[in-house]
């Protein structure tokens, strides 16, 4: 069955007992004549790849648009603390509309677990995988459509837990993305501890299910369905970073779907996992927390639940890469005009950065109170995981040299993430540094750091992505001035939002706290974070630019052909938008995705199905 | 166009150094260090600022030029290359060999603070005899004292909140506790950072080389009143510092009257 070991043997014989979306791998899917689907079946209950990608996007969005506003109102705070925030007045009527401080909490938490998990992780695989791998790697659809369609909604009540949590007693989840007990397994401890935590887990677990079975999808789907003659080294790299990813997930996402059931538990049901004892929090004994009996607190380690956090969120971190670093590669080569430099080193690197990323997780822990020897291993590891990053951009800058470069809007932004990401790799060998990471763990040069790796990184590969393929999803261009617009915008700001809290953490600045200021070693910081929150209001205003052009040219957009940008990978030679079973044509791979300006044609490129 | 972009993407490299370099005219750099090891960190921490600045530089630059020479001009065709292998090697031994001077770079000064084995052992203050006991709690620091017989865990133990007195130019070495959740005892001047775990003992040492009161800052999320868990470490003269544990036992055992309470 397997398309690659056999690419000449001839095509599967004739299908038509098969349901529609089951085809042979890499044939044509003989029910392509479209029998009308009513609209629940072919935009809500769809088992069609591009569907549920398209779900995945707007969901992402939508998310991404919350968690941006809660990053406005923790910047305003920073810059003015306790001033009333104009229009806020309803919501803390005991204020006159300035922030709380627990709120403050609940904010910062909530922050980074919609971007992490609610916006990030389902942008890149459950968005652009679900998308981009039937399609590019010439398959109908994919492994299991219907188990795709539940992984979008087993998100379903991830997303009801995650916004429940906002109106329960005591406010959503308070303890930190993080969620580090016993702050968040006592009820005592936080406000957010009361109900919201609980309401984190359960939308935590939820998301985890979704992943794990996306994952299981894609490996599938890449291994079993890719078309005849497309060898694994002939994948284009967004493919590999994908596929990547999903064993990162298959592999850590369980250990941290257990954690959180583990720590539901103590919380509902009194175990003692996390929760040591004698504690005496908020002047109440264990005997007296909210949960009842002694064993809410009965000898349990509170440095558990960090190692088996970490163990999955830092792989996490290269998930919410890793794609990126794959969307970036095709999109440079693409509109340089250049085949990637160096493809096999490309997906070497990756996979190392994947394989290393398993035993670096204790590199958050260097403060923690776990043993020191144990430090310095999770040092060397860290540190050398940035060998094969610098690989990856020595390699983008070769793609980039010698070409005969576009600069379109995707262009503009994946070349942004090369720089971006460039920074964000640097900060990191500080934080990698045991001795140096004592001073400036937890500081502000920590927040800088991950943000540009996340934001100014992932996210502006994000839109370089949706630029670049919005003609596949949607048959129109995006337009490219007001595209270049948002771009140069967004560039500016972000980077005066972020780069100057790489000099506030060397100050010693410590993240999380609601009002710095109070301490006289931080007084004198105010006024740069008043700066950056000016930046931050325009960056978040900018993208207005952004939502305009995405609608604007969904429905008005210049239509175009099949394959706008002239690039090689097969999800170009099916119809823009495609329709259900992706390709009308037999596909027969007979090269890798990047022959951009070979000597061999006349024009610039070679398709990788063209026969020559 | 091309300039414009290019433009951008100098600017990165560009305004990033020059932001290194006025950080200290604008008191946006370390604060004073006042430890004996805090002066090693520093060091690390330019080591490793000059490494990252001279890759940062070249490329950066590397991509802005490439960026505006090789931007579309006419229908040639660009460069037809798959890689090199040469340059492979190149561009991953020598990251190799600078990633690994780094990682060894650190150990000693690490090993010199965390090991428990390399603690302070000649001084009045040892392992086995703290200086101190410092407990976090929401949202406080407090901390006890051994008292005459300098055993902690005795009648006779002095506690003192929010502020921890020390002597100076000594080795100064205590047990860190927390009664609830997970805190951090951080003081910047001292380069010195550590959480409190429930559950655990943990011991520090630090040795402060001037004198002079020094916040210190929970650095760990601990609740709604995080960000005002402040305390402060007072660093004294030796004589002083005697003189201050006598007022805070007349303090801790008076029982109001005799103070003019």
């Amino acid at each position: 069955m397997n398309p690659v070991a056999t690419p000449a043997a001839p095509h599967a014989p004739h299908t038509s007992h098969l349901e529609p979306g089951e085809g042979q791998p890499g044939t044509v899917r003989e029910h392509h004549d479209h029998h009308e689907l009513g609209f629940l079946r072919k935009w809500i209950f769809s088992v069609d790849h591009k569907v549920i990608g398209l779900q995945f996007l707007f969901s992402g969005l939508v998310f991404l648009a919350l968690g941006g506003l809660m990053a406005m109102a923790i910047r305003y705070q920073l810059a003015w603390p306790w001033r009333p925030m104009p229009g806020l007045s309803w919501m803390f009527p005991a204020t006159g509309g300035a922030i709380t401080p627990e709120f403050y909490t609940m904010l910062f938490t909530m922050h980074g677990t919609i971007m992490i998990f609610f916006v990030m992780i389902p942008l890149l695989t459950g968005a652009f995988g679900n998308f981009l791998i039937p399609l590019m790697i010439g398959a109908p659809d994919m492994a299991f459509p219907k188990l795709n369609m539940f992984g979008y909604w087993t998100m379903v009540p991830a997303f009801f837990f995650i916004l429940l949590g906002f109106f329960v007693e005591g406010g959503h989840a308070a303890g930190g993305w993080t969620s580090y007990p016993p702050l968040s397994t006592i009820e005592a401890a936080a406000p957010g501890s009361l109900s919201g935590q609980t309401c984190w887990l359960m939308g935590l677990t939820w998301v985890g299910v979704s992943s794990m079975m996306g994952a299981v999808n894609y490996v599938t789907t890449i291994v079993k369905m890719r078309a005849p003659g497309l060898t694994m080294m002939r994948l284009p790299l967004s493919i590999w970073g994908l596929m990547i990813t999903s064993l990162l997930q298959l592999f850590a996402l369980p250990v941290l779907t257990a954690a959180s059931i583990m720590q539901l538990l103590d919380r509902v049901l009194n175990t003692g996992f996390f929760t040591p004892t004698n504690l005496l929090v908020n002047n109440l004994t264990p005997d007296s927390f909210a949960y009842g009996s002694e064993a809410a607190a009965a000898g349990g380690q509170p440095l558990l639940w960090q190692h088996l956090f970490w163990f999955y969120s830092h792989p996490a971190v290269y998930i919410l890469v890793l794609p990126a670093m794959g969307f970036t590669s095709d999109i440079l080569a693409i509109h340089a005009r250049k085949p990637i430099f160096g493809y096999k080193p490309m997906v070497y690197s990756m996979s190392a950065i994947a394989g290393l990323g398993f035993i670096v997780w204790g590199h958050h822990m260097f403060t923690s109170g776990m043993n020191p020897a144990l430090g310095m291993t999770f040092m060397v590891s860290t540190i050398m995981i940035a060998l094969p990053s610098a690989i990856k951009v020595f390699n983008w800058l070769g793609t980039l040299w010698g070409g005969r470069i576009h600069l379109r809007t995707p262009m503009l932004f994946a070349c942004a993430f090369v720089s971006m990401f460039i920074i964000g790799g640097l900060s990191g060998i500080w934080m990698a540094a045991t001795p140096v990471d004592i001073y400036i763990h937890d500081t502000y040069i920590v927040v800088a750091h991950f943000h540009y790796v996340v934001f100014a990184g992932s996210l502006f590969a994000i839109f370089a992505a949706i630029y670049h393929w919005f003609p596949k999803m949607f048959g129109r261009l995006m337009n490219e001035t007001v595209g270049k617009i948002h771009f140069v915008g967004s560039f500016i700001f972000t980077n005066m939002t972020f780069y100057m809290m790489h000099q506030l953490g060397v100050a010693g600045l410590m993240r999380r706290t609601a009002d710095p200021y109070a301490y006289d070693v931080y007084a004198h910081l105010q006024p740069i974070n008043e700066f950056i929150t000016i930046s931050a209001f325009c960056m978040f205003a900018w993208q207005i630019f952004f939502v305009l052009n995405f609608f604007h040219s969904m429905f008005w957009g210049k239509r175009v052909g099949r394959n706008p940008w002239k690039a090689a990978s097969l999800e170009w030679d099916a119809p823009s938008p495609p329709g259900h079973g992706n390709f009308d044509h037999q596909l027969e791979v007979y090269r890798g995705a990047y022959e951009f300006g070979s000597p061999e044609v006349e024009e610039d490129y070679i398709p990788q199905t063209r026969k020559i | 166009m091309r300039y414009l972009f290019t433009l951008l993407l100098f600017l990165v490299p560009a305004l990033g150094v020059w932001t290194f370099v006025e950080a200290d005219r604008w008191q946006l750099w370390f604060p004073e260090n006042v430890s004996s090891f805090g002066g090693e960190i520093d060091g690390l921490f330019n080591l490793i600022m000059y490494m990252v600045a001279f890759t940062f530089v070249i490329t950066e630059v590397a991509l802005a030029w490439f960026v505006f020479k090789y931007s579309a001009k006419n229908d040639t065709k660009g460069a037809f290359t798959h890689g090199s292998h040469k340059l492979e090697m190149i561009w991953t031994a020598i990251p190799a060999v600078a990633l690994l001077f780094i990682a060894f770079s650190q150990m000693s000064t690490w090993a010199k603070i965390k090991f428990e084995g390399n603690f302070p052992k000649d001084g009045q203050y040892t392992r086995e005899k703290p200086i101190a006991e410092v407990w976090a709690s929401q949202f406080d620091w407090r901390i006890r004292y051994p008292g005459d017989d300098g055993v902690l865990g005795t009648v006779d133990d002095l506690e003192r909140s929010w502020e921890f007195v020390v002597p100076v130019n000594t080795d100064v070495v205590f047990n860190l506790r927390t009664r609830d959740v997970i805190h951090s005892f951080f003081v910047p001047e001292f380069r010195l950072k550590q959480d409190a775990l429930p559950g655990h003992t943990i011991p520090m040492w630090f040795n402060a080389q001037k004198e002079g009161v020094y916040d210190l800052v929970c650095a760990e999320l601990c609740g709604w009143g995080h960000y005002k868990m402040s305390g402060r470490v007072t660093v004294v003269s030796k004589e002083e510092f005697e003189k201050r544990m006598s007022e805070i036992k007349a303090e801790w055992f008076s029982n109001g009257k005799e103070l003019g309470e």
